[in-house]
């Protein structure tokens, strides 16, 4: 049988002040691994949540976003009837939509941020059921008023229900906020998409994207096929979830890569505090390995023993950070959206899978911060060792 | 009985031959024993004395398979241990020999039950049965009232007593004690002879002791000095007119 864990979990107790090294070091490495990656799959979910599965987004071929995107309504009018299209009240369920950016000063700094003003038609609501309307009303078509997402309201000066604003050339009137359900569109202002092209002094006909709601997510195929074999369309269709996905990887690639290498470097640290803990128990200690490799106990036990009390150390750490940054979870915060220039609101999103993946790392450092001081103990010479007062 | 000239009959409990131990510090050879040899039988109780520094405490390492020999060979109960690899050397330590140090060498985060359970913890033995033998050896040194004490929470003669608990409970081949009341005032030093003669007189164990003092070396069946690197026998005759044939 082993060394009895036992002697390990007291031997930590009784020199904790030597262990507490290890343990901030640990617990900071995880704190800050599991808030960049929480950052990351929260700014992802968000993006990722704005796309519906019974949803296609239409783009002319080639184009990187809808920002570098323009389908002509000539070309809307041959998609509406394409099988697949869901229909209400006898007529498609479709949204041509154009996107601008526009400056709005942040309520936390004063400084201008880029807001999405995404110019919708009036049957969005219906195309996008998760979008919903909490509080004043919808635009009305043809005139310049603007919805806000929830975010928009809590984050910019100015874009409150009943303000009116300037920007684009125009004045424009707040009439309600919508809620989209903690999506990419809540950091986004809806107007009508006629009114916002007049105003922009953009061609009338000129939309940037389709958005159409499909019968089921099984119609897509028939939908793609028919723009696809149609000789009068450039376009490229996708599912809408896909679209966002995409949208996301920049910048939750970036995080990841940025957090790793952060994470990395503060585990170095954290390791060679871990191997600093371990070594000075397993000096400090010598005598007892050397009682205990007199009585009977093999080199493999002690390495054993003291690798379970480096495990030991790093997931006190592991958990310790962890519980430190779970408040995070939910934070809202916000991040540029590369792919299209504008502002998002996003939360730190902290699931189980993260917080399992930081004890997992807190092991790692443990072992790495263990494994050497173990071996070392196993390997000296018990005579001398038992000698040494 | 006990030889030091090599002689010993091939039924020695613990035989060694041409035992020699060179350490080297700083290029320096420091030559600690020289071509010992010596043949103990069991249930015998060795004294062994000699100035500090003399070699006595690397003696018991050899023998009891913490160190390895320069050259020669020790061999107990038919087992030559010189040869063992380090894995086998410790099970064989598990097997065969207690020990109990000057230092009493107790895990000061371990109770006394849990200090002398750890031996156990090698062998095949159950929880029940673990606790039965722990209760029974630290009843033998009298500490039926202490199992549950931290080693800091005894005096200095009670943890001896453990340590000798913790050496008895797996009942192996014999007991090495190198200096067991060295660091004891008269009283407990007493008291811890007394518990030793018992385990040889009562429980017939075979005890090889190092010591400082006459007083204590006297209660040993046979004295032998270590000088110049060999064993020798100092009061032979005492050994004989007391009847060394047990
Ligand atoms: N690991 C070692 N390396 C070098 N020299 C050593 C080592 N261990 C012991 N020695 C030397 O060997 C000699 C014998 O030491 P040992 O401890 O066996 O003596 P001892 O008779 O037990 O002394 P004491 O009565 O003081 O306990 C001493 O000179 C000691 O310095
Ligand atoms: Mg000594």
């Amino acid at each position: 049988m082993a060394i009895p864990v036992v002697y390990n979990l007291r031997s930590v107790k009784e020199r904790w002040t030597s262990a507490v090294v290890a343990v901030l070091g640990i617990a900071g490495t995880v704190g800050v691994f599991i808030a960049m990656l929480s950052l990351a799959f929260g700014f992802k979910a968000t993006l990722v949540s704005s796309g519906s599965s019974d949803n296609a987004m239409v783009r002319r071929a080639g184009s990187t976003s809808e920002m570098d995107s323009s389908i002509s309504l000539d070309q809307i009018k041959i998609m509406e009837d394409f099988p697949g299209v869901a229909h209400a009240n006898g007529s498609p369920l479709v949204t041509p939509e154009v996107v601008v950016i526009a400056p709005f000063p942040l309520r936390s700094t004063g400084t201008d941020a880029n807001v999405q003003v995404r110019g919708v038609s009036p049957r969005a609501l219906e195309v996008r059921s998760k979008v919903k309307m909490i509080a004043g009303r919808f635009y009305q078509p043809g005139l310049a008023e603007l919805v806000v997402g929830r975010n928009v309201d809590k984050t910019y000066a100015g874009l409150s229900m009943g303000d009116s604003v300037k920007f684009g050339g125009g004045t424009w009137q707040v009439v309600g906020v919508f809620d989209a359900g903690g999506s990419a569109f809540d950091s986004e202002v809806w107007c009508d998409a006629h009114v916002l092209n007049q105003i922009y002094h953009r061609p009338e006909n000129i939309y940037q994207s389709l958005t159409v709601h499909l019968d089921s997510p099984s119609s897509l195929r028939q939908f793609k096929d028919a723009a696809t074999a149609d000789p009068r369309l450039t376009v490229d269709v996708s599912p809408e979830i896909e679209y966002y996905a995409k949208q996301s990887r920049t910048l939750t690639k970036l995080i990841v890569v940025l957090g790793g290498i952060v994470a990395v470097v503060m585990g170095i640290g954290a390791v060679f505090g871990a191997l600093n803990t371990m070594y000075s128990a397993v000096a400090e200690r010598s005598r007892e390995i050397a009682t205990l490799r007199a009585l009977g106990f093999g080199a493999g036990s002690v390495v054993f023993s003291f690798m379970i009390e480096a495990l030991l150390i790093s997931l006190v750490g592991g958990l310790l950070g962890a519980v430190a940054v779970l408040p995070l979870n939910g934070l809202t915060t916000g991040a540029m959206n590369w792919q299209t220039f504008s502002h998002l609101a996003f939360a730190f999103r902290i699931t189980p899978f993260l917080l399992g993946l930081g004890l997992l790392f807190a092991l790692v450092m443990g072992i790495l911060g263990g494994f050497f001081p173990a071996l070392r103990a196993a390997r000296r010479p018990v005579a001398p060792a038992l000698r040494a007062m | 009985m006990v030889r030091v000239d090599g002689s010993g009959s091939s039924n020695s409990l613990i035989s060694a031959r041409g035992l020699s131990k060179t350490y080297s510090r700083g290029g320096e050879q420091i030559q600690v024993l020289q071509a010992l040899n010596l043949d103990v039988d069991a249930g015998e109780f060795i004294a062994f004395m000699g100035p500090s520094g003399s070699g006595k405490t690397t003696l018991l390492n050899l023998l009891g398979g913490l160190d390895v020999p320069s050259a020669g060979s020790i061999t107990v109960a038919g087992d030559e241990i010189t040869h063992m690899s380090r894995s086998r050397l410790t099970q064989w330590r598990a097997r065969h020999v207690g020990f109990v140090f000057q230092m009493y060498n107790l895990i000061p985060v371990l109770t006394a039950f849990q200090n002398v359970e750890l031996p156990l913890l090698l062998t095949s033995l159950s929880k029940a049965q673990r606790r039965q033998h722990v209760e029974t050896a630290l009843g033998v040194v009298g500490l039926s009232d202490r199992i549950h004490h931290y080693p800091r929470q005894l005096s200095g003669g009670q943890e001896q007593r453990v340590t000798i608990a913790r050496a008895i409970v797996s009942d192996p081949t014999f007991l090495l004690c190198d200096e067991p009341t060295g660091d004891l005032d008269r009283k407990s030093a007493d008291e811890i002879m007394e518990l030793i003669l018992r385990l040889v007189k009562e429980y017939k164990k075979t005890v090889l002791m190092v010591t400082h003092d006459p007083v204590v070396a006297a209660r040993a069946d046979v004295t032998l000095h270590l000088e110049k690197g060999v064993l020798v026998e100092a009061d032979r005759l005492q050994t004989v007119s007391s009847g060394g044939a047990r």
